[in-house]
């Protein structure tokens, strides 16, 4: 294992650890308002300052990192299992099942699903828990995040099909199911983790555009997303630089989660 | 009432055929003509414009470009809030306020050259008055049902009669550009001191100096002083203020509060606050009796207890304080402070008291149990705030109330929705609980609110469209909104506003939370802008702005 | 062969794409606020008026209804009316599709290329600290929100396209460097390397014959991903271009226009797709 491996597994390891402890760790509740000091710096009461209403960001970043750390991996494999079955398949499968599969998905890649968030908005009661909004986020984004790799899923369970490894398992009486898993799901793998890698941040960033349709998390629930979303309103780099606390966590959580993976794809490979 | 200006323009006294003789000699002595080099000015508008149609207009983008483009007869002076001669020199109001006589300058003519007279103006008014055009400027003029006379006396007077008396006539016309009968430009043929010259969808407006616009300055140069004004259409406003910091916009309309920090403490010589503006946010809860939500909540919502209780729980100077960072003041009732004429200066902002609030929610039944609150029957006090996304100082102050009802044991969730959501769930299927909101007030006469206050209205937001008036309050306010526009004398008017006031801050069916302060930012190189708290905050005296040339 | 392949692919996109204009059209119809209109809360509009604004969207209310006679019209190449614009969608779509089409074909480009040359290097050389480098760049590119990056366009003046590339990088960059991985670990290139055979004849005769179809599939999904990102990048930079034409049009439901948009990205996504088949599969076949 080499050394980044090695620094990856601490880094997640810190991370889940501390925002698991937030309770302790963090100075204050996350919906703390600290209303004499809003948008304040840095200070030793609050090491990466307040918020536009007093809380305290530090506090934020903890409990937010908790919830996203925990729900967008769930939803990125969602995703990645969902293009695995649908793209996997297809293209193992071939003619008019891949015919139907790959213009379900290209459907998919090209249709307005705002209208469908904002319907599944309407259809939830208003007065659903934070939790409950951002399990159902995240549950909708991973149902609807495994096109892209679908489709190149198929590609390359297509390319499988002819090969000779395949034609010899099947010659020595593997067929159905157990051919999909033990000979052809394998050499799906480099897609596969390439899809769940993206799909974390990807999905973290998303449930904070939701906000807009008055899906994920809730106020005064914090999310990594949410805090991210701060950075649109910097008229110039550097002003605020603490601002930028979120994304070099989520860079390095990100980053350390590749490296973990990359060891497994290699393996794979 | 005798529309009678208070601020008498010196040209007004001149007979228009020797103003405009004088001017031409002044040209032809100055020899400017058509190259007074008063620059482009150059800022954004937030939306696209909808209509270049001067009567359909209804946005903030297209009412921005009607300001700019269009003649008025009479025009409200944003600074003094008075009314001033403009196309018409004189008016007069009939007694029961039903008519309007007006006395035009003559010699004028539209952008395209044609002549401006009395028919166009009587044409103007048979297309605004058009039922199937429905625009809120036209809507306005609607007091009652009938159809509206035109008579032209002369090439250049002409009586408006409509068929019930209209609160605050005079005043109306402020907003209705006159159009030409003849002209083959139709709407493009403009009377004001610009004219659209190039319109690219998504991207810009350009407008030009109308050459054949009329006014001059005290010295006889011809109006406007700027050659163009350049209109970027841009949504975002963090964007709006990079482009004003690197120069490449020379005003912003009305800045965030934020932003105005934040230039302060760099340039302060650029920002501007004008101070509390007719603008208010509020909350309200849903009364409607059909609405599809529990019963023991209606009767929350319909309770005064509670609903003063709720605003009295709300700290107001900590919404203006930290939301606004001090730039807004506590509102106190339906009318901004601002409208000096129109406040009921007897009314003042609800105290914070959330050991008040509590006390009231205990003499109606309430109880607090283990930090949350229950009422009569047991059920904890748990309700929803809607309101628009995008909007990140609603959200911020949907945050604060949160908070500020927790202390008394409330559970407020808060949720934000995509504007069409949301008026379906306020003004279709009242699907809500509770919902918070901003009011821009276009006019100062309150007659305008007419479809707020009637408990028949379709924007009587609570509880609207009620077939006849479900609570007391209600129908006393429908016939004080009543008297008022059946009046012409300005102070009975008031005095029958006055009370409407007093009732809603009494029943508090609307829980007014602030009135923001008008925020704007102007580059240096512009000359002799002085911002007010109407619309348009910057631009109202755009005729008169030069900008110099970046050197 | 090709021409079957070509025409089946023709006639599977002309029923996707019709396919897909009467699901986009019924997603928006179903969604809420179709006939709400933030006019309606004006309160000098009078009642009459209120009433005339929400009934004038009843002839989109029956969805099939309004699409056969989009169809029809669509036959006789006319598109509808916006009517959150009051214009042609014709005429809007013609005016800003060219700048769209500029913005993400250039932003592909870029993206493809440094994708591709990041791709190689890592798959090719294979040092560990090379890898974690660029897992940090494209991570960082990934985690910033998108409208954060088409703000620094701004403010850093230069094109929008720029954006569009940054945001496409990290998606292509990680499939095509595991793809390549994967290519290059396969036994008969390993020992094709071990025979001495030169490094780029190996790359152009057997590792990107052998991953075409799938690199090509990426690249052909990249489209989708750059027409996404087209919208916060158009509506930040200021470009009239379709991307903030149809945020505009989702927040007014502008039906007519929402469906035509939805027709048009189609297209060009089928199209991708289906050209990144076809020329995946005439690679591979020259391989084997």
């Amino acid at each position: 294992m080499s050394v980044f491996r090695k620094l990856a597994w601490v880094a997640l390891l810190l991370v889940v650890g501390v925002s698991m402890a937030a309770n302790w760790l963090a100075p204050a509740g996350y919906a703390k308002q600290y209303r004499t000091q809003p948008n304040a710096p840095p200070t030793r009461q609050h090491w990466l300052g307040t918020d536009e209403v007093g809380r305290d960001r530090f506090a934020r970043l903890l409990y937010g990192t908790r919830i996203s750390l925990l729900l967008a991996p769930a939803a990125a494999l969602i995703s990645t299992l969902m293009a695995a079955l649908v793209g996997g398949l297809a293209g193992y499968l071939g003619g008019g099942w891949a015919r139907i599969a790959m213009a379900v998905t290209d459907l998919f890649l090209s249709l307005p699903w705002l209208f469908l968030l904002i319907t599944v908005r309407a259809l939830m009661p208003l007065n659903v828990s934070p939790l409950a909004s951002v399990l159902v986020t995240f549950l909708m984004l991973g149902m609807l995040g495994w096109t892209s790799a679908a489709r190149v899923l198929c590609a390359t369970s297509a390319s499988l099909r002819g090969s000779g490894f395949l034609l010899q398992a099947r010659a020595s009486g593997i067929r159905g199911v157990r051919l999909f898993g033990v000979h052809v799901l394998p050499n799906l793998t480099p897609v596969l983790y390439a899809q769940f890698w993206i799909s974390i941040p990807v999905f973290i960033l998303s449930e904070a555009n939701l906000g807009i349709l008055g899906l994920g998390v809730a106020e005064p629930m914090p999310s990594w997303g949410s805090l991210l979303k701060e950075l649109e309103g910097l008229v110039s780099i550097g002003e605020e630089p603490w601002k930028f606390a979120p994304l070099i966590l989520l860079v390095l959580v990100v980053t350390s989660f590749q490296l973990v993976l990359s060891n497994r794809e290699e393996m794979a490979a | 009432m005798i529309g009678r200006p208070r601020k008498l323009d010196v040209m007004a006294q001149i007979p228009g055929k020797m103003v405009l003789a004088a001017t031409a000699c002044l040209f032809v002595l100055l020899g400017t003509a058509g190259a007074q080099g008063g620059g482009e000015l150059r800022f954004c508008l937030r939306t696209e414009p909808k209509t270049f149609d001067p009567l359909k207009v209804e946005d903030d983008a297209a009412v921005s470009i009607r300001y700019l483009t269009g003649g008025v007869l009479l025009r409200m002076n944003r600074q003094t809030q008075a009314l001033e001669p403009e196309l018409a020199h004189s008016w007069k109001v009939s007694k029961d306020g039903r008519q309007i006589t007006f006395k035009l300058r003559s010699g004028l003519s539209f952008s395209d050259g044609t002549p401006f007279l009395a028919e166009d103006v009587a044409y103007t008014v048979q297309q605004l008055m058009d039922p199937a055009l429905h625009s809120p400027t036209g809507d306005a003029f609607r007091s009652g049902p009938g159809t509206v006379a035109t008579k032209i006396i002369s090439s250049t007077q002409i009586a408006i009669t409509f068929p019930t008396p209209v609160a605050g006539l005079d005043r109306l016309f402020d907003q209705v550009p006159m159009m030409s009968a003849h002209s083959p430009k139709k709407e493009m043929a403009v009377l004001g001191p610009f004219m659209v010259a190039d319109y690219k969808p998504g991207a810009t407006v350009l407008l030009k100096r109308n050459p054949n616009y009329w006014k001059t300055d005290a010295q006889g140069r011809k109006l406007p002083y700027l050659d163009s004004i350049r209109l970027d259409i841009q949504p975002n406003r963090d964007v709006e203020m990079l482009r004003f910091r690197r120069g490449e916009l020379d005003l912003i309309n009305s800045l965030d509060s934020e932003y105005f920090d934040k230039l302060a403490s760099t340039s302060p010589q650029l920002v501007h606050d004008a101070g509390p503006s007719l603008d208010s946010e509020q909350m309200w809860f849903n009364q409607v009796s059909k609405a599809p939500i529990p019963a023991y909540k209606k009767n929350w919502f319909r309770s005064l207890g509670f609903r003063r209780a709720i605003s009295e729980a709300i700290n107001r100077d900590d919404l203006s304080r930290i939301v606004f960072r001090g730039h807004a003041q506590p509102a106190v009732g339906p009318i901004s402070p601002a409208n000096k004429f129109w406040f009921d200066s007897k009314l003042h902002a609800q105290a914070y008291s959330s050991d008040a609030a509590l006390k009231l929610l205990q003499t109606e039944g309430f109880r607090l149990e283990n930090g949350t609150l229950k009422d009569r029957e047991g059920n904890p006090v748990v309700f929803s705030i809607v309101t628009n996304s995008g909007n990140k100082y609603r959200e911020r102050m949907a945050v604060l109330i949160q908070e500020d009802l927790r202390k008394i044991g409330m559970q407020v969730n808060v949720v934000t929705l995509d504007f069409p959501s949301l008026i379906e769930r306020i003004a279709q299927n009242f699907d809500y609980e509770a919902a918070m909101l901003g009011l821009t007030n276009v006019d100062l006469d309150p007659n305008e609110q007419m479809n707020v206050w009637l408990s028949s209205a379709e924007n009587h937001q609570w509880n609207p469209q009620q077939k006849a008036p479900e609570t007391a309050w209600e129908a006393e306010i429908d016939r004080l909104m009543r008297a008022q526009a059946a009046s012409a004398d300005a102070k009975k008017r008031k005095e029958s506003f006055d009370t409407v006031q007093e009732i809603v801050v009494e029943q508090a069916p609307f829980i007014y939370l602030i009135n923001k302060n008008a925020l704007s930012a102007i580059s240096t190189a512009v000359q002799d802008a002085s911002p007010v708290i109407l619309h348009p905050q910057t631009f109202w005296n755009a005729e008169r702005l030069t900008v110099r040339a970046a050197k | 062969m090709l021409g079957w392949r070509i025409t089946r692919h023709a006639v599977a996109i002309l029923a996707t794409i019709l396919l897909g204009g009467l699901l986009s059209a019924t997603l928006v119809r179903l969604a809420p606020g179709f006939d709400a209109d933030e006019q309606q809360l004006d309160p000098r509009l009078s009642a009459e008026s209120v009433r005339t604004l929400r009934e004038s969207r009843a002839q989109e209310h029956s969805i099939f209804r309004f699409y056969l006679r989009y169809i029809n019209g669509a036959m006789h190449g006319e598109l509808g009316m916006s009517h959150s614009l009051s214009q042609p969608v014709g005429t809007l779509l013609r005016e800003r599709a060219p700048l769209t089409l500029r913005l993400v074909a250039l932003g592909l480009l870029l993206s493809w290329s440094v994708a591709m040359a990041m791709a190689l290097t890592s798959a090719w050389l294979r040092v560990s600290a090379l890898d974690a480098l660029s897992t940090i760049v494209t991570g960082t590119f990934l985690c910033i929100p998108a409208a954060v990056l088409a703000l620094l366009s701004v403010l850093w003046n230069v094109p929008g396209s720029l954006a569009i590339a940054l945001i496409v990088l990290p998606r292509v960059y990680r499939y095509w460097r595991n793809l390549l991985a994967k290519a290059y670990s396969l036994p008969h290139i390993t020992t094709a390397r071990a025979k001495g055979l030169g490094e780029l004849r190996v790359l152009f005769w057997h590792v990107i014959p052998m991953a075409a179809p799938q690199l090509l599939a990426v690249a052909g999904v990249s489209v989708s991903v750059a027409l996404g990102a087209a919208i916060p990048v158009e509506a930040l930079c200021g470009l009239a271009g379709v991307g903030q034409l149809a945020w505009q049009a989702a927040l007014a439901r502008d039906l007519p226009l929402l469906m035509n948009i939805t027709i048009l990205v189609t297209l060009v996504t089928l199209l991708a797709h289906s050209g990144a088949d076809v020329i995946g599969h005439m690679l591979r076949s020259q391989e084997i």
